[in-house]
């Protein structure tokens, strides 16, 4: 594996070893030297399109715990408008003798057509409303971390399922790892072509929160922008949490051991109730440290080895 | 001796009807079945199909303004290559063509280099900002007489203004010919067809419904003014479905059909690959048998290529934001013979119909897209059917790269174009 | 993404090639003698923390263990340090799979640490293994047992206790077979081959 742009290109044993790995990056953590010497010498260049200071310092500081030169390059706003191709502005970078482009872009695909234009690997921070594979690997983990194995496990993945980066990459690995996965939203938030996407992978779908609810093992709440309103993809804020919030009566019905899981930020009170959002909470606190494993991991299996 | 103005077409198959030579003198066809010319300089055609020169109504040669892209000279002799022997040139320039001055200007630039008719397209508002009417009047009247009118890359998607050019241009025998996309059901970043793909990748969603609304609602206006209108480049069954019910009313409208729409469909965007990057977007199978059919049938009245040609770091941008488009005057008649002559949907005298007569007519382009006939005007395009090429977008004539057809196979080769009895292209190779 | 094939177990003997330099009873006795000789030098248990590296030497370190408390009759804690990530060779081959590192809970600092590995060769696992420790802590000393030591030194290493030593060729490869981890417990010397070769 060279690159890492989308959830789709780990195979299950892929995936099983990133997030084994990622344990003992964990593990790393807890130690007083938490510097890793493996990627000694290699430079790992974080090219940020979009603002995104969680995932750009998560990126930044499992690079530097694994030992690797990092360096933040933000090339915020249209390429078009600045008049520099994105080609243009990678392979500038890339001439700087980079080993890793850890590329955030707010268009779908970007990632992706950088690998056909530079030699480095490329590691996908988040795509438009593509994918962003280690949000997915980091949810995998903390959902493993409360429900050991996946294999069979129920997870409901519930929100503004159109614009998410998240959804997809989730929705992949978690049936990659042998999980179901059920998608609900209202039918405007649902990803385009939903009903043959489901059929052609084999995996369900719905408007019915409360019918899918007592079934889940997990939780998945995503963030609903505020601007979707103005879209209009439901009619107002009240209507969209009695649909599909996570209220407190919700969360009397769902079974007592299931993990909810937000990837924030959280807009309290519409997509999740204070309750569940501080329930929420505690793992979103234990995803910080977790996100740098997993990132650590994924840097360490791309390019802690020989070049392929 | 042989005589520079005169040709001889030595066995040609005259729109698969049967082999005939044909003397052209002069710029005429002088004479059809066995000539006798010992002057003429002979072109072996052998195995060739002949058809009258094949008319483009939609190409964007980028001059003025995107010199870098293409240029009214590379634009003629890829479509020459093509075999093309007219070619309607879109306003999108910069400046726009939406004045008499920057018709005769483009007409002049075609008229110069000379190896293909270049006829403007006006806009059809100013600017093409879809707010008021441009000088349609005008340039009708200009030297380049205008008769198509067009904001193409953008709807004229106020309806109102839409009527208002509809009842202006019948003064003078002008259509409007509409780019369909009603820009709230599909905005300016839409730029794949809306379904599991675009859902799986996450691109803008370009769903049929905004194109098919526009032409429902041009139709309508259509028999409502008495006037026509022409739907550029249809892509969906539903358009299709329309546009055969509007016809069956005794509406006035016209349609074509880009090479690209009739072959590639939306799978390619899987790699986020902009070669396939084009507006409307490259749509899935279903639709591309429809427009098959629709071409067969009638339904659809041409072919026109929707040539675009962009400058290379305007095709390197991320997917969403990256230029529309895509190169189609160079492969459009072997595209053409692939998918619809080999596979026995068209004949050649359908392909005659749908890539010069009817586009002729509907241009109002008098010397164009005539048959070939004693005292018609020698514009002649040659092809030999059977070939197979491998594709070199490297290759071609256009300034620019994007060409979706590179390294596919098509079936059939232009051998030779002749404009009113000059060749502009002889043996594959363009004549200066 | 490569798979790691260090881990795989060899279940039979059926394939092992070359022959058998020690059978079950002198491992055996080597792991006693290495315990007694620990005890020896330590003059007791007392401040020990036995390592072992991943996975023969992991066994190793709990059999030794076992037989420390057998003698002494107190617990000496034990653990394992995995030292992928310290290998001077990760540029070389594709990426490896890490193993496990497990320090017992008083830590490693101010005590002495017994590496365990099966088998000493050029000397730069035990390296790598040395510096894996600085990031850990800081032992009072370290000392290196293994089971065998096979010669070659590349590095200015040397154990403190040995199994057994065995002069080899460069050629020969040396496979170590634990019960736990290969169903038989033998140490073999073939002629050259790729598999195990340490």
């Amino acid at each position: 594996m060279k690159h890492l742009l989308s959830a789709a290109d780990l195979s299950r044993d892929d995936a099983e070893q990133l997030l084994t790995t990622a344990a003992q990056m964990h593990d790393v953590q807890r130690r007083e030297v938490k510097k890793l010497p493996v990627l000694r010498g290699r430079t790992v260049v974080n090219l940020f399109f979009e603002d995104s200071t969680r995932t750009r310092s998560s990126f930044e500081i499992a690079g530097k715990w694994l030992s690797a030169d990092v360096i933040n390059v933000s090339a915020k706003g249209s390429s078009v408008s600045k008049g520099e191709s994105l080609r243009d502005t990678v392979m500038t970078v890339a001439a700087m003798g980079v080993d890793a482009l850890v590329i955030r872009h707010h268009a779908s695909g970007a990632p992706a057509q950088v690998t056909d234009w530079v030699d480095a690997t490329v590691v996908n921070a988040g795509d438009g409303t593509h994918e962003h594979p280690t949000q997915a690997l980091l949810d995998a983990y903390t959902m493993r971390t409360k429900l050991g194995d996946l294999a069979g496990r129920r997870v409901g993945i519930v929100g503004d399922l159109t614009h998410s980066r998240v959804v997809r990459s989730n929705l992949i690995l978690l049936r990659t790892l042998g999980a179901h996965v059920t998608l609900v939203a209202p039918p405007t938030l649902m990803p385009s072509g939903i009903a043959d996407w489901a059929a052609a992978e084999g995996f369900s779908y719905g408007y019915d929160f409360d019918e899918v609810l007592p079934t889940l093992d997990a939780v998945m709440m995503l963030r609903v922008q505020k601007e979707r309103m103005t879209g209009g993809f439901f009619p107002t804020p009240r209507e969209y949490t009695v649909g599909y919030g996570l209220t407190r009566d919700r969360l009397r019905v769902l079974p007592e051991h299931a993990v909810i899981c937000h990837p924030g930020p959280m807009n309290r009170g519409l997509e999740i109730t204070a309750d569940a959002a501080d329930e929420a909470r505690s793992l979103i606190l234990d995803q910080v440290s977790a996100g740098v494993a997993v990132r650590m991991s994924v840097l360490y299996h791309l390019l802690g080895g020989a070049e392929s | 001796m042989s005589d520079a103005n005169t040709y001889l077409i030595k066995g040609a198959d005259l729109l698969g009807a049967g082999r005939q030579d044909v003397l052209v003198r002069d710029g005429v066809v002088a004479e059809v079945g066995t000539p006798d010319a010992q002057d003429a300089t002979v072109i072996e055609a052998d195995g060739l199909i002949a058809l009258p020169g094949l008319v483009d109504l939609h190409a964007h040669l980028r001059e003025p303004g995107r010199e870098d892209a293409e240029t009214i000279a590379t634009g003629s002799a890829a479509a020459a290559a093509g075999g093309f022997t007219a070619v309607l040139a879109m306003a999108n320039t910069s400046p726009v063509t939406d004045t008499a001055e920057a018709a005769e200007r483009v007409l002049d630039l075609g008229r110069d280099y000379g190896l293909v008719d270049v006829q403007p397209v006006g806009a059809v508002t100013k600017g093409l900002a879809g707010e008021q009417l441009a000088e349609l009047g005008l340039m009708a009247r200009s030297r380049a007489a205008v008769r198509v009118f067009s904001d193409d890359g953008r709807c004229v998607h106020d309806a109102r203004l839409m009527r208002r050019a509809l009842e202006y241009v019948k003064a003078f025998g002008g259509v409007v010919s509409q780019h369909a996309q009603e820009p709230r059901l599909a905005d300016q970043f839409a730029c794949c067809h809306e379904g599991e793909l675009s859902g799986r990748l996450g691109l803008p969603g370009w769903p049929g419904v905004a194109e098919e609304v526009i032409v429902a609602r041009d139709v309508m206006l259509a028999r409502h003014t008495g006037s026509r209108v022409h739907v550029a480049h249809v892509s969906t069954a539903g358009s299709v479905e329309v546009i055969r019910w509007a016809r069956a009313q005794g509406i006035a409208v016209t349609a074509e059909v880009t090479p690209h729409h009739l072959m590639l469909d939306t799978s390619l965007l899987t790699g986020y690959d902009l070669t396939f990057k084009v507006n409307p977007p490259l749509r899935p199978t279903e639709d591309i048998t429809e427009l098959r059919k629709a071409l067969a049938d009638g339904t659809i009245d041409a072919v026109a290529t929707d040539h675009a040609p962009h400058a290379r770091h305007d095709k390197q941008h991320a997917f969403a934001e990256a230029a529309f488009g895509m190169l189609g005057l160079e492969q459009a008649l072997q595209v053409v013979n692939t998918v619809m002559v080999q596979p026995g949907l068209l004949t050649w005298a359908q392909v005659a119909d749908v890539m010069s007569v009817t586009p002729a007519r509907i241009a109002g382009l008098d010397g164009h897209g005539r048959p070939i006939a004693v005292g018609e005007p020698a514009n002649l395009t040659l092809i030999d059917p059977v070939a197979t090429v491998t594709v070199d977008g490297a290759a071609s004539h256009s300034l620019s790269r994007n060409n979706p057809w590179h390294r596919l196979s098509l079936t059939g080769r232009v051998h030779a174009t002749l404009l009113r009895g000059r060749p502009t292209l002889l043996n594959e190779e363009i004549q200066e | 993404m490569e798979r790691p094939d260090t881990a795989v177990p060899r279940p039979d003997a059926a394939n092992a090639s070359g022959r058998i330099v020690l059978t079950e009873a002198d491992i055996s006795r080597a792991l006693r003698r290495i315990a007694h000789e620990i005890i020896e030098h330590n003059k007791g248990v007392q401040d020990l923390v036995i390592l072992g590296i991943p996975t023969r030497g992991e066994v190793l370190a709990q059999r030794i263990e076992r037989l420390l408390h057998e003698i002494e009759g107190t617990d000496v804690p034990v653990g394992s340090l995995d030292v992928t990530m310290y290998r001077d060779d990760l540029r070389s081959q594709p990426t490896r799979a890490v193993g496990h590192t497990s320090i017992p809970g008083d830590g490693i600092d101010d005590r002495t640490v017994v590496l365990v590995d099966d088998v000493l060769y050029s000397g730069r696992t035990v390296r790598a293994a040395l510096d894996a420790l600085g990031d850990l802590g800081r032992p009072r000393a370290v000392r290196l047992a293994v089971l065998v030591d096979r010669g070659h030194r590349e590095l200015p290493i040397r154990a403190d206790h040995v199994g057994k030593n065995l002069p080899t060729a460069r050629s020969e490869r040396v496979s170590v077979r634990l019960a736990e981890h290969d169903g038989v417990e033998e140490v073999r010397i073939a002629a050259s081959g790729s598999e195990g070769i340490r």
